[in-house]
């Protein structure tokens, strides 16, 4: 049962990333050719909602379901694993058209071979664990 | 209700992603899909050969649920909240992709091209799923964060790390879509 907010939170997600067509691989094309202010708009106006979130809850008007202070973890410091990896990461953004939600939101529309890319990118991860500590951070 | 079942504009879209992520928070977890690909390798077994992936992954059970959501949710909108409208693409966009080899651009979420059983037979489109996928989950985590992680809840939180990250996201993702995919297709 204290899973069940989290399995409605996973289904609006996957219904705002569907109808938004967020998950759709020529907005994602579009998106990169500049062609489309769609992605932009999206991308923007959640971040400008979160910032107003969480500017609003620092102030402590809003705190979590346990009573305790909204906390979003701080990232650890450093430039080549962000720029390098974020690269990385960029060019299969646009090679399938996915990110890491989207690929599992596609797969329950019925996009079947998605199977092969979520395969793939747990492979990505354990590459990246195995290897981490002979990269640059 | 035809508001639902036709595509949600991007300033209803965008405010709804921050209330995921406001949601998630106030069940005092954090907004970040790839995380859940280095859970699935530690369900798998990969902390018995590799430090990184030995943590205790039960904690992150909440997490999957919010995937499997995210396959229902998928699942939910694409039977029952949709109609038939096509993606409302740039025409430019869509002759672009016409001279790459793409046909009905939009009237799907992904191309046929890269993504239908046929695709899947041929080696090459076999081999680009692969490789998206590796480089997805190889560099979502050595980034540190996805497009959740990084660009909605870093950039939401004012963190300069995510900035340099989703940087990153678009020089990768400009070379490709530019560079790249003119000569794959």
């Amino acid at each position: 049962m204290k899973y069940l907010k989290f399995l409605l939170v996973g289904i609006f997600f996957g219904i705002v990333l569907v109808k938004s067509e967020a998950v759709s691989w020529y907005r994602i094309y579009e998106m990169f050719r500049f062609q489309s202010f769609h992605m932009y708009g999206i991308i923007g106006t959640a971040i400008a909602s979160g910032i107003l979130f969480l500017q609003i809850s620092k102030r402590g008007t809003i705190k979590s379901l346990k009573g305790a202070d909204i906390f979003v973890p701080k990232k650890e410091k450093g430039f080549s694993r962000y720029i390098i990896g974020g690269t990385l990461f960029g060019f299969g953004w646009a090679l399938i058209g996915a990110c890491p939600g989207p690929m599992y939101i596609l797969l329950g529309t019925g996009v079947y071979s998605m199977v092969i890319v979520i395969a793939a990118a747990i492979l990505g991860t354990y590459i990246y664990g195995a290897i981490k500590d002979k990269l640059p951070h | 209700m035809e508001y639902i079942l036709n595509a949600w504009s991007w300033y209803i879209s965008g405010p709804l992603i921050a209330v995921v992520m406001a949601l998630l928070l106030y069940f005092g977890k954090t907004f970040g899909m790839s995380s859940n690909l280095r859970t699935m390798c530690s369900i798998m077994g990969a902390g018995k050969t590799t430090s990184f992936f030995k943590f205790n992954w039960k904690d992150q059970i909440w997490n999957l649920i919010v995937v499997l959501g995210a396959i229902i949710g998928g699942f939910i909108a694409t039977q029952y909240l949709s109609n038939d409208s096509l993606t409302d693409l740039n025409p430019t966009t869509i002759t672009e992709l016409q001279n790459m080899g793409f046909e009905n651009s939009g009237a799907t979420l992904v191309p046929n091209e890269m993504y239908s059983m046929e695709a899947l037979t041929s080696p090459k489109g076999l081999l680009l799923l692969v490789l998206g996928g590796l480089l997805v989950g190889f560099g979502t985590r050595y980034a540190g964060g996805c497009t959740s992680g990084h660009a909605i809840t870093g950039l939401s939180s004012l963190q300069r790390p995510s900035l340099i990250a989703v940087i990153g996201f678009f020089i990768g993702g400009l070379i490709m879509t530019n560079f790249i995919l003119p000569l794959i297709f």
